[in-house]
């Protein structure tokens, strides 16, 4: 048995060298896990629109990604009544954190991207609750504001093989390209449904087993969407 | 009392190393890790990843505590195991996040949980305590490949057979992208992708199949009582 004095002692050198050890590593290592995670949030926009961009994403590289994010796309945050917010970088628009602000007080970000036959979509993003936690996505749109041109959506922790095919199944995704925001003037959205599409223009099939991450992902593109419904009236030609 | 002879690398040594991929081996046999092993292996690229993880937080973890073995009190042994334990857990998901962050999304909370992966603890407590620090680490490689090695078997045919990839790379499915395409296949046309594979009840099976294959072939593990 040691001395009550010879554990304290060891214990507290201990966790002295520990904590001095990981501090610098998390500190040294900062910066390139800052890059890190900007380059999969970019990966990430640029893969709702990747029928659009000539090169392949899966084999581009970090630093082509970077410069094809900084040379072809505008960032622009928008505010509840729609409007362009000064001051405020899209790419560090948190949603997560602006769904705990009031409705009124929010901003969401848009990134426009112009291909390369000067086309250009508009990449917006939503975020919503799926069966286990959070999941989000980019919902990108063509110049008229009503055609979808491309979905790319995410998770944190839906069940393989079920909820998480929102993400892996690339059929679902591609099911969204083509359909419509609007009814003539009307907001209709997209809704994920089951048992059948009814409505080709508006609605897509439903993940069979994962019903919950379904109707999350509906509710995203429903009421998600409707956040930038100011912002749709404003420029809607 | 005999001396006992040290060398770097003789039969006792190898021995440490080869024991886990076989007769001891620490999912099979021991039966710990099992909550990983169903986690981490939808796909091949995450089983190689975790199996490399957890192979170097055992080798390192029963290398410090065999180090300070006799250093260490005896009253707060379990804590300072913890302590070293999640120090290196720590230390590689830090490296994981700068080396490969999309696979880091991937595995998300599991390389935090290496920590309370049970084969960790039971080599600290079971070995490293009583034994060198480079016999420790020896046992450590050992039980990491041991249990690297099921989750690699695992991953490979709930891939193989939940999503006809292997590493990503498209082997057999229904478009031309795939090495095998199946649509117009006289051979593999009755091929369809399993999608039961892809959801955890499949590692319990696969794991099931390669506990009876174990043995069936390895017939000491046959407990006859």
């Amino acid at each position: 048995m040691r001395s009550n004095n010879y554990v304290i002692m060891f214990v507290l050198v201990m966790t002295t060298i520990v904590a001095l050890v990981l501090s610098g590593m998390s500190t040294g290592l900062k910066d390139i896990h800052e890059k890190n995670a900007a380059v999969f949030n970019k990966r990430s926009i640029l893969s709702s629109i990747s029928d659009h961009i000539s090169q392949d994403l899966n084999s581009m590289s970090d630093d082509d990604v970077l410069e094809l994010f900084d040379t072809k796309i505008e960032q622009i945050a928008i505010d509840a009544k729609g409007n362009a917010v000064t001051g405020v970088k899209a790419e560090k628009i948190k949603l997560s954190d602006e769904f705990k602000k009031p409705e009124a007080e929010r901003v969401a970000p848009l990134f426009i991207y112009t291909d390369d036959k000067g086309e250009k979509y508009n990449i917006f993003s939503v975020r919503g609750k799926g069966l286990w936690d959070a999941i989000w996505g980019c919902v990108a749109v063509n110049a008229d504001l009503n055609t979808v041109a491309g979905v790319a959506f995410d998770h944190l922790a839906e069940t393989p093989g079920l909820g998480a095919e929102i993400k892996d199944n690339p059929g679902f995704g591609k099911q969204f390209i083509g359909k419509k925001l609007f009814e003539g003037s009307k907001y209709t959205s997209v809704a994920v449904v089951k048992g059948g599409v009814k409505d080709p223009a508006h609605q897509v099939d439903a993940i069979s087993g994962a019903t919950i991450t379904s109707i999350g992902v509906s509710d995203m593109m429903i009421k998600g969407m409707s956040f930038y419904k100011p912002y749709f009236e404003k420029h809607k030609k | 009392m005999v001396k006992e002879k040290t060398e770097i690398f003789g039969k006792k040594e190898r021995a440490l190393i080869s024991d886990p991929l076989d007769g001891n081996n620490p999912i099979t046999v021991q039966v710990l890790g099992i909550c990983s092993a169903l986690a981490v292996t939808t796909l091949l690229a995450k089983a190689v990843v975790m199996a490399v993880a957890v192979t170097l937080v055992v080798a390192l973890s029963n290398f410090f505590t065999s180090l300070l073995r006799n250093a260490i009190p005896s009253q707060v042994r379990m804590i300072v195991q913890l302590i070293i334990i999640a120090f290196l857990v720590t230390v590689v998901e830090l490296g994981l996040k700068a080396v490969n962050y999309p696979i880091y999304k991937e595995l998300s909370v599991f390389i935090g949980l290496i920590i309370t992966n049970c084969i960790v603890m039971g080599r600290l407590e079971a070995f490293a305590m009583a034994n060198t620090p480079w016999k420790s680490f020896l046992d450590g490689i050992g039980n990491g490949l041991g249990y690297g090695l099921i989750l690699v078997i695992i991953a490979f045919f709930r891939e193989l057979l939940g999503k006809g990839t292997l590493f990503n790379y498209k082997i057999i499915g229904k478009t031309s992208e795939f090495l095998i395409d199946t649509t117009n296949s006289t051979l593999f046309g009755w091929y369809e992708p399993n999608n039961l594979m892809v959801l955890f009840p499949s590692a319990m099976f696969v794991i099931g199949i390669i506990v009876w294959v174990h043995r069936s072939w390895n017939k000491d593990l046959v407990d006859v009582s």
